[in-house]
């Protein structure tokens, strides 16, 4: 087992910087530089402030000389300093964005799960029964029904309309000066309706499959023998069925983990929420290099660290794996 | 704890909070949907700051906060006429080549140091430094020599008289004492600014919000507004949302929300609709490098067979004016009666004639067999661009044009297309300056890559009256040669002329003693106050 690891691990260094050089390349590919970004179509621009800038960011040198400088830098844990105007460091502007991104993600999370996982076993049990169709059309709903377009009506109904909810942002105006519980509800008032919509709309794919798989363990053999036995019918779904039916569905949380950093821009954008997929976007758009590699390094580590965990809990339940044979 | 007791304390500990404070503006916000009450004005922002070291930023978000926190030496008043700001008055020498500037005594800064010549020396210096990465030297590399003679008076000359000059010098002022020998690009000031401006920096929260205060010992006299905080919401829907419920006071409207949403008795009682001409303006640019565009003919003709009434009805319900030329209408440099061709597509048919072109049994025009189609090229994310192409294709299409639409991320259309020159015809716009010269987007020698006359339009009339319009300090003489510019363009057609957007700003009716100018509203900030409601 332990030889097993530490190939396993040895083998995510090269992996990671086949994954850097790729996207470094790509990223270098797509037309246009930071420079331009900032000072195209101004007429206070020569081209020798131009050059000054391009200088700046070290743009001048060959690709593989800023390829270089940036592996060497990140060798040390360092990303580099923004190609934005505000030229930060990359590490701070990832670290004031993680915490609000994370905490919405695994708050959508957890209640993504604790609302699917029942609602597939409801669905399998009653399975072609009006409550189970009348299930498919809700989750169907929240699965085509724009995310954006959802938003906008809730925002409009519960905040303009009923003005139960704040519409945007995550703290209201003056909320530092509240006290740390109301201050704490002022933020929770803010994230429901994010929260809501992004559950609502992630629902029907988890407890599909949830119900899916509810179904064929509800077929074998050992469920009927169960019932033959005239084992109660709770018992048999919940404690015979439901442990088997989880398995795969846990190992699909394992493969959420990179997703609890990224955020989506259009989301974050209409709710004016300050996280990481409006970072990336503007990032990408500005075409600003190092925090474009910074996020894609992280994200890429977290992939890397999710399919290792999951290996390992296979390799744990399955000697076949653990000992190189089958 | 049951959940309704867990409410219950909240909600206590909430109003709690609010009485506690007893700021009744704290209160008020803490709050949803209660109209913001207080003396702060609440701005919404759809992009964020960037860096508020002006020299360093490009983007509004950061000139606009910047433009509360700093003073330049000079600026424009609410009839865009140049005044003094930190300078109390000025002299140009009279061969035109210097200009005196005499510094108003007793300027604070916001830490309380006291303004001098040696800061507005530092900004120059530091913005000339080729190590400072600012896109903003252009103006200040064409002084010969800067010298603080006293405290007071600071001193320029130029190796030639260069009109635009005097306005360069609305650039911010940085403060000396804080960043005098220190590298400008790791300066906390770039997060946490200090000015002579009305508004002192309070604080930014990365991606919600800036707020600043009013700064007491403000050479004009304090504010009478107590805060400004400028909120950053990505999303014009959802701004227009906080403005309805209250989490706003201001912002600027689409002519869609301002024609259509906005006009109910409730809105009205609660918001003051304001309205004039934007600084800026849409324009159908062509690559005068192609053998079609080179005829003046046929670019004469396209004007004449788009209506630009139209235009201005599909795309802006109205809320803008025609474009007849570079100028903002009202601005002195701008000609009111200018011969620019007007909606007329049987004198675009006409000329379409003279210049070859032969109507064909499908309708369209072709010449040697060669149909007339070019492609109108904008940029992606630009909705009201993008229906300007539409309409422009419907109408050439009745006068025999093909025109195709290609609509192109920014810094691809940029980098693939304008730099190289491979276009046909372009659908953007430009800001328009205070100052009236048009060196950069008109001359033939900016026709080079990445330079801004990238249709490549030469004129050696029209480069003589460039350089004569910035060579002199006498505004008649300027203006004749504007004048004569603005004929020089109606006539030769390098761009159609589309349209002057109108600016289209909303505010709380609670914020009192807005006084609507040429220059827009902002002009005077520091007078603005809030009726107790």
């Amino acid at each position: 087992m332990a030889n097993y690891l530490i190939k396993r691990i040895l083998m995510l260094f090269p992996l990671l910087i086949g994954i850097t050089l790729i996207t470094f390349t790509v990223i270098h590919l797509a037309p246009g530089e930071p420079v331009e970004m900032q000072t195209a179509m101004s007429p206070k621009v020569s081209a020798e402030s131009r050059a000054r800038l391009r200088e700046f960011y070290g743009l001048d040198k060959p690709l593989h000389v800023q390829y270089g400088l940036w592996l060497s830098h990140l060798a040390h844990f360092d990303f580099g300093r923004s190609f934005a105007p505000d030229n930060r460091p990359v590490t701070d502007k990832i670290t004031e964005r993680i915490p609000i991104t994370l905490s919405l993600n695994v708050i959508a999370l957890i209640l993504e799960f604790g609302l699917a996982i029942p609602i597939g076993i409801m669905a399998a049990v009653h399975r072609d029964t009006l409550l189970d169709r009348g299930i498919s059309v809700f989750v169907f709903v929240g699965f085509a029904v724009p995310t954006f377009w959802l938003a906008l009506l809730c925002m409009y109904f519960f905040g303009v309309k009923l003005s139960w909810l704040p519409i945007s942002g995550i703290h209201s105006l003056g909320s530092e000066h509240l006290p740390p519980l109301a201050r704490f509800w002022d933020m929770v008032k803010h994230l429901m309706l994010p929260v809501a919509i992004a559950t609502f709309g992630s629902l029907a794919g988890l407890s599909r499959y949830m119900r899916s798989t509810m179904l064929e363990v509800l077929s074998q053999d050992y469920i009927t023998t169960a019932r033959a036995k005239g084992v109660k019918e709770r018992v048999v779904i919940y404690k015979h069925a439901l442990k088997n039916a989880l398995l795969p569905v846990i190992t699909l949380l394992g493969f959420s983990l990179p997703g609890l950093i990224g955020g989506s821009v259009i989301f974050e954008t209409i709710f004016a929420i300050p996280g990481m997929g409006q970072l990336f976007y503007q990032g990408v758009m500005a075409r600003d290099y190092p925090l474009v590699m910074g996020i894609l390094v992280i994200g890429a580590c977290l992939t890397l660290v999710g399919n290792l965990l999951a290996d390992l809990c296979y390799a744990f339940a399955d000697p076949r794996i653990r000992h190189g044979r089958g | 704890m049951s959940l309704s007791r867990c409410l219950t304390l909240v909600l206590a500990a909430l109003i709690f909070a609010g009485c506690a404070k007893g700021a009744p503006e704290e209160k008020a916000r803490a709050q949803v949907g209660v109209p913001a009450g207080g003396d702060a004005l609440v701005t919404g922002s759809i992009g964020e700051p960037s860096n508020l070291i002006p020299i360093l930023s490009a983007d509004s978000a950061s000139s606009d906060v910047a433009g509360l926190v700093y003073n330049g030496l000079v600026r424009y008043d609410k009839n865009l006429k140049l005044e003094g700001d930190l300078a109390k008055s000025w002299e140009v020498s009279p061969d035109g080549l210097g200009i005196t500037f005499y510094l108003r005594r007793g300027v604070k800064w916001h830490d309380g140091q006291e303004f001098t010549s040696r800061d507005v020396l530092y900004t120059y210096r530091v913005t000339i430094d080729p190590k400072t990465p600012t896109a903003y030297a252009e103006d200040f590399k064409q002084v010969q020599s800067a010298q603080a003679i006293d405290p007071y008076t600071f001193r320029v000359r130029y190796a030639k008289p260069f009109a635009p000059a005097l306005a360069s010098w609305g650039m911010p002022i940085l403060p000396a004492h804080l960043l005098e020998g220190k590298d400008i690009t790791k300066s906390p000031l770039s997060r946490s600014p200090i000015g002579t401006g009305p508004f002192v920096f309070k604080e930014w929260i990365p991606g919600q919000r800036v707020t600043l205060e009013r700064f007491a010992d403000y050479y004009e006299g304090a504010p009478h507004l107590s805060r400004y905080v400028y909120r950053i919401i990505p999303d014009s829907s959802t701004m227009y949302m906080e403005l309805k419920a209250g989490g706003i006071d201001m912002m600027g409207l689409s002519p869609v929300q301002y024609q259509r949403q906005t006009s109910t008795r409730e809105f009205l009682a609660r918001f003051n609709k304001y309205r004039y001409p934007a600084s800026a303006y849409t324009y159908l640019g062509y690559n005068l490098r192609l053998p079609l565009f080179q005829d003046r003919r046929v670019r004469e003709a396209i004007t004449c067979a788009i209506n630009k009434e139209e235009i201005i009805a599909g795309v802006l319900l109205g809320m803008g004016q025609i474009a007849h030329g570079p100028y903002k209408p009202g601005t002195w440099a701008y000609k009111p009666q200018v011969a620019d061709p007007a909606y007329n597509p049987a004198r675009a048919a006409a000329l379409l004639k003279e210049a070859g072109f032969v109507m064909g049994q499908d309708g369209m025009l072709a010449k040697n067999g060669v149909p007339l189609s070019f492609t109108i090229m904008t940029n992606q994310g630009n909705d009201q661009r993008l229906k300007c192409a539409q309409i422009i294709q419907m109408r050439l299409k009745r006068v025999g044009i093909d025109v195709k639409i290609r609509v192109m991320e920014w810094a691809s259309f940029l980098t693939n297309f304008i730099d190289k020159g491979r276009f046909e015809a372009v659908l953007l716009g430009w800001t328009i300056g205070q100052d009236p010269d048009l060196y950069d987007v008109w001359h033939s020698s900016k026709t080079g890559p990445k330079e801004l006359n990238f249709v490549g339009y030469k004129n050696p009339e029209l480069d003589r009256l460039i350089v004569d319009g910035r060579g002199t300090f006498d505004v008649e003489k300027r203006r004749a040669c504007y004048y004569q510019i603005q004929d020089i363009l109606a006539h030769d057609q390098p761009y159609t002329f589309l349209y002057v957007p109108d600016a289209l700003p909303v505010v709380s009716s609670r914020i009192k003693g807005i006084e609507p100018a040429p220059a827009g509203i902002m002009h005077n900030l520091i007078k603005w106050r809030v009726k107790a409601d």
